[in-house]
């Protein structure tokens, strides 16, 4: 009864003001400044805002708590040298990003994360456009069954699959030799060899993300209305001239959206890596999350991977900004 | 339309021969995607020396792996803390999602677009970046160090929750709300009893990638849960695998099927909801 009672005034009083001021907020602002009421009508605003306020206020205390403190007090973090052990940190200045710029292991792991890119990628995205297309048919019988099975590997724990490709990809007694030794393939040093063991990450990666890509082209292309296509027919395409003229440049934002998050992801990549490779054979498939990981939590070095986890950042950042550049330049 | 309708029809047998290979294709990419799980399968079915072994099927079934996973590890306890923590991350996360995306979706307040920026911004920021100054807020303030709330609580604040729901939140019907607001409706009512059943499908699709991305993290358990005895599954089929000697393939094959069939049964079960989460995100972009 309490609350039905409390719910009425609310609404008497916000209805109206609602209504009359949606349509013009700019009039509004500019008539309270000009005539010095702007303490006044900041306090009126946020009175009428408290209901969106209370509802966004969980949330964001929460976010500034755990992420915007987080992200500022690594800030901090890099320009000192820290142990982890309350009251002794050490303002070092930039030491941390002087001893970075050459530390050949972090560099490493950030080239290894690119060839690791660029050996699953291409071809991951080819074939998610492929099977994306293919699937969309109307002759294809079983359509979800086939978009099920090809998805499925996308939400696997990667502790659970780093360890099945793992045991697949043994050497000696694995089920990828002996499958190459009935074709007289000699056997392949997957996980012992730098090139092989990169190519077995990205192979892991492959088998993980295409079903992920192929379901966001899927849902794109259908967005695509089929006149267009029957049109092109008519004209004469036929459907690889449409593929590659219609399609791809229809589901260029898309494509853009995957590559980004591939990106992101790749140099992102933790779990795959430890559990398939360890990092190694000689660092070849380290990255630079496993390196932060490493300065931190096994040489206790917190201001070092901080410094370390800001310099990844921005590159990632920077290479993200210059693709997109390059991306919408050919646009134009 | 008679010219084209008769060549379509000459071609015929060669569209015939397209569509098979399209089906070769196909499935040939299907047995890729599965050989994985099979394989999962049927070496945990095995002991110990017929997983190194060259045979595909095994030759003596049994579910032994299974038991002395459940008996010689912490596995039962593992599989139940894992699904507690899911499931708390999962129903609080997205109601705090839902929340702020209603907030920001049908309301009007000061700094909104400015808050609204900050959040789109920090969703580019890897969690690398937060990991050490995390780690050492659970350790040192919040002494949550072999505890599961570093694996709930921070997760709740999740920018991406929010922009997805906003992104449903608008195209609630605003006559619906101001319809209840003059019924005599309080906000909360309004939030709770129409806008949350109006959203459902949305909220289901959200909560799947909770779900998921909780019940696979693996990064920042192994960095809190020190002690074996408190693991996530994940965490403990990875310290399966021990220092020494060779690694206990059999276990960590049974463990890796514990821990995939609940995500193929919420997968199977709602399907919809999961194309329509991974999806979701990419509309924008």
């Amino acid at each position: 009864m309490l609350s039905f009672q409390h719910g009425l005034n609310s609404s008497e009083s916000e209805t109206p003001l609602r209504n009359l001021e949606k349509p013009q907020p700019v009039a509004m602002s500019n008539d309270s400044t000009r005539l010095g009421l702007r303490q006044v009508s900041l306090g009126h605003r946020l009175w009428r805002g408290r209901w969106g306020l209370l509802f966004v206020a969980p949330f964001f205390l929460l976010f500034a708590v755990f992420s915007i403190y987080p992200i500022l007090f690594s800030i901090w973090l890099s320009f000192h040298e820290w142990n982890g052990v309350p009251g002794r940190e050490l303002a070092v200045g930039f030491e941390n990003f002087r001893f970075a710029l050459r530390d050949g292991l972090f560099w490493e792991s950030m080239t290894n994360a690119a060839l690791i890119f660029v050996l699953h990628l291409p071809l991951m995205l080819f074939l998610s456009l492929v099977l994306a297309v293919l699937l969309n048919q109307h002759f294809l019988k079983l359509q979800g069954l086939w978009r099920a099975l090809i998805f499925l590997p996308h939400l696997t724990s990667m502790v659970a699959a780093g360890f099945t490709f793992r045991l697949i990809l043994e050497k000696d007694s694995g089920f990828a030799n002996a499958a190459l030794g009935v074709l007289g393939i000699s056997p392949i040093p997957w996980l012992d060899d730098v090139w092989w063991a990169r190519i077995s990450v990205a192979l892991l990666l492959f088998w993980a993300w295409t079903g992920y890509q192929m379901v966001i082209f899927l849902s794109a292309l259908q967005t695509i209305p089929p006149e267009l296509n029957e049109a092109a027919m008519m004209d004469g395409a036929n459907r690889i001239q449409i593929f590659w003229h219609i399609t791809i440049p229809l589901l260029k934002p898309v494509i853009i959206f995957c590559f980004t998050v591939s990106v992101i992801g790749t140099f992102a990549l933790y779990t795959e890596t430890t559990i398939l490779t360890g990092g190694g054979p000689i660092h070849a498939t380290s990255t630079p999350t496993m390196e932060i990981f490493a300065n931190a939590f096994l040489n206790l070095k917190y201001g070092y991977a901080a410094a370390l986890s800001y310099i990844y950042f921005l590159i990632v950042v920077a290479a993200t900004l210059i693709q997109l550049r390059f991306t919408n330049r050919g646009d134009s | 339309m008679n010219p084209s309708q008769s060549s379509i029809r000459k071609q015929n047998p060669m569209q015939h021969l397209v569509h098979g290979a399209i089906y070769v294709f196909i499935i040939a990419i299907c047995i890729f995607t599965m050989f994985p799980f099979v394989w999962m399968f049927l070496s945990s079915l095995k002991p110990l020396s017929e997983i190194f072994g060259q045979g595909i099927l095994p030759t003596n079934p049994s579910l032994d792996n299974f038991k002395r996973l459940f008996l010689e590890t912490p596995a039962l306890a593992a599989l139940i803390r894992s699904f507690i923590i899911a499931l708390t991350f999962t129903v609080f996360s997205v109601f705090f999602c839902a929340l702020g995306g209603y907030g920001f979706a049908k309301f009007h307040f000061p700094g909104k677009s400015a808050m609204f920026a900050v959040m789109l911004g920090t969703m580019t920021i890897p969690f690398a970046v937060t990991l050490v100054p995390l780690f050492v807020m659970m350790r040192n303030v919040f002494h949550w160090i072999d505890t599961p709330w570093p694996l709930i609580v921070p997760g709740l604040a999740n920018a991406f929750g929010i922009f997805f729901m906003r992104q449903y939140m608008v195209s609630v019907s605003d006559e619906m709300l101001d319809a209840a607001r003059i019924d005599g409706a309080s906000e909360l009512q309004i939030f709770l009893r129409l806008v949350l059943p109006t959203t459902t499908p949305a909220l289901a699709s959200l909560g799947i990638i909770f779900f998921m991305g909780s019940w696979n993290n693996f990064l920042f358990p192994t960095i809190i849960l020190r002690d074996p005895s408190n693991a996530t599954l994940p965490v403990l089929i990875a310290s399966l695998q021990g220092s020494a000697g060779r690694t206990p393939y059999d276990l960590i094959m049974a463990a890796s099927v514990v821990s995939t069939i609940p995500m193929l049964i919420v997968f199977v079960l709602l399907q919809r909801y999961f194309y329509a989460g991974i999806t979701a995100g990419s509309v924008k972009g």
